[in-house]
């Protein structure tokens, strides 16, 4: 890893329970990002994905180890890190402008009303709400919330965005629209990303790297995936590429079965080397890496060749 | 459709109070039995002895004092003889002052207790204990200390509409969305302007709603603390006509109380629905 513009060193988060009893909902979880990269973590409920997003946020604060953001320890919220929130949490008094607006001034104070407001026209325009400025939240569909609530975390202009889930409650027309916007406009700004997902398509589709986390309690990263799909991928012919089944077996597999007996399986796993696992095309891989699984094989398989990067 | 709804509920309405009216005027008709006596003795034993007229007053009765009140309602002819107006100007004066200071106490301390968990456990059971008594429990203790009757009235109204508010308002104030609030953290707004620009208008339909309620209170209570207090007020006026044993006052001072108290809530209803949100 030569650029770790985010690093997540060895944290932890334990709630404690009644009678003295700790759950460690993970612990000694190593992750880390690149400038410009956006990385997208799948997992089961309850593994901690939200937790892990929540203390990038600065809005929860580990219970143990340290998370760098820029060569620095954070330590709370930041309008370096903007969120995007699943339920988009727009505040209902105020309208599309007026959401925007509120982040705009809260980051540069003493800017005047106008240069306000013109800042934050900028980024309605930018996710297409232009002529709804004046409208409340209650007037507009699912996905034109949560393009305000993109249009407020860009306003800010961070140094990454992070999403929990922004399209899940969303239809999948929707959902797609936006997708292609938000690749669009993070390859644009070269916006480093870190988004929560349940989808796997949508993974494949954003993602430069996929993590994917065990089930919790006591959550590890099990390994990091990256993505070989090309950087000019579109979303319809996505599932055209060679690699691409490949690559959404191989996450699948790891969801469906792999996830709980990871721990068992592994006993070896470091976690603070994260196999980087390039997902090859499956003529090309070793048999030898897979279970024996004929009847799987026959299919796409979804064999991966775990590496550890350097 | 909705308007025919309207002009239909608006015809039974009428309807009801027409028949009110009518069964009001039919029970109070002169009936009763007349007996001869000597016209001194018939004095002093007024009209529903010498001419079988009921003692309630007929709707008629009513209507035309009201109409006298209506026509003047300003005139002070000393301390037991004041047009209705000035009585309910003292009352509404009276809740307005006590109102005012408890939303002065009751919004900044509750926003206070709704944002502290410390300070919400510390007071609850204050809050506990002084919220069930009866505001006119405090008159006897605020008479001795303040020493003034007016402004023990005052201090009533002040007591007993303090709670609904309160309590709205910390319950509005403690569970304003954690969303919203998590919206003002990672745009690292300040604690003051969270206040404001946050948790102010998200928690301000419950709190007007506290306030509406304590409105509705302060005029139930200001008409008994002014029965015991005396001297000016509707409630004060309400129990002289009593002792002047003229029922057709009484009825009307109930009417009006009626009336002020729904123009009362509506004013709140009004700012309520200015604050409230669609979500």
């Amino acid at each position: 890893m030569t650029d770790k513009f985010i690093s997540i060193e060895g944290i932890a988060k334990r709630y404690s329970g009644a009678g003295g009893a700790t759950t460690t909902v993970f612990e000694n979880l190593w992750l880390s990002m690149a400038r410009g990269e956006f990385a997208c973590v799948i997992g089961h409920s309850g593994c901690g994905k939200t937790t892990v997003l929540n203390i990038l946020a600065g809005l929860d604060a580990p219970s143990e180890g340290a998370v760098i953001v820029d060569g620095q320890a954070i330590s709370g919220t930041s309008l370096d890190r903007a969120v995007i929130f699943q339920s988009h949490a727009l505040l209902p008094w105020r309208t599309v402008l007026g959401n925007v607006s509120y982040a705009v001034s809260s980051k540069w104070r003493s800017w005047d009303r106008a240069k306000v407001k013109a800042h934050a026209q900028t980024f309605i325009d930018l996710v297409g709400l232009t002529g709804s400025e004046h409208k409340r939240p209650s007037e507009l569909s699912g996905g034109m919330k949560q393009r305000v609530g993109i249009a407020r975390a860009l306003s800010i202009t961070p140094k990454m965005m992070l999403m929990d889930e922004p399209f899940s409650a969303l239809d999948a027309l929707t959902r797609g629209t936006l997708q292609d916007e938000v690749r669009r406009i993070c390859l644009e700004t070269g916006q480093t990303a870190f988004m929560i997902t349940h989808d796997v398509d949508e993974a494949i589709y954003l993602a430069d790297k996929i993590f994917l986390m065990t089930n919790g309690p006591g959550a590890v990263l099990a390994e990091v995936v990256e993505n070989p799909l090309p950087r000019d991928r579109g979303r319809t012919d996505l599932h055209r590429h060679p690699l691409y089944y490949a690559l959404r077996n191989h996450i699948i597999d790891f969801l469906v079965t792999r996830s709980k007996t990871f721990a068992a399986e592994t006993p070896d796993h470091d976690p603070r080397n994260v196999p980087l696992v390039h997902v090859g095309k499956p003529e090309l891989t070793i048999a030898s890496d897979a279970k024996p699984e004929p009847s799987r094989e026959a299919s796409w398989p979804g064999l991966s060749r775990p590496s550890t990067s350097s | 459709m909705s308007t025919s709804l309207r002009l239909r509920a608006g015809l039974v309405s009428i309807v009801l109070l027409a028949a009110f009216l009518g069964i009001w005027h039919l029970a109070t008709r002169s009936t009763g039995t007349t007996t001869t006596m000597s016209p001194e003795y018939a004095k002093l034993m007024g009209l529903t002895a010498t001419q079988g007229k009921s003692a309630m007053p007929g709707p008629l009765d009513v209507g035309a004092k009201l109409w006298e009140h209506l026509k003047r309602p300003f005139y002070d002819n000393g301390p037991n003889d004041k047009g209705l107006g000035i009585q309910l100007a003292y009352s509404i004066a009276r809740v307005g002052t006590g109102y005012l200071l408890a939303v002065l106490v009751a919004i900044p301390l509750g926003f206070l207790i709704g944002m502290s968990p410390l300070l919400s456990k510390a007071l609850d059971p204050f809050i506990q204990v002084l919220k069930p008594i009866s505001p006119l429990a405090w008159m006897p203790l605020a008479l001795y200390t303040i020493k003034d009757s007016s402004v023990s009235a005052i201090f009533v109204i002040f007591i007993c509409s303090i709670w609904p508010m309160l309590l709205n308002t910390v319950f509005g104030v403690a569970s304003v969305r954690k969303e919203w609030v998590n919206v003002a953290r990672t745009l690292e707004v300040g604690t003051v302007r969270r206040a404001f620009t946050v948790i102010l208008p998200a928690a301000a339909p419950t709190i007007l709603t506290g306030m509406r309620i304590s409105i509705g209170i302060a005029w139930l209570v200001i008409v008994a603390a002014e029965m015991l207090v005396g001297g000016t007020g509707i409630g004060y006026f309400v129990w002289n006509e009593w002792n002047n044993l003229s029922i057709t006052n009484v009825i009307i001072a109930i009417l009006l109380i009626g009336v002020v108290g729904m123009l009362l809530d509506q004013i709140l209803a009004r700012f309520t629905r200015m604050v409230t949100f669609p979500e």
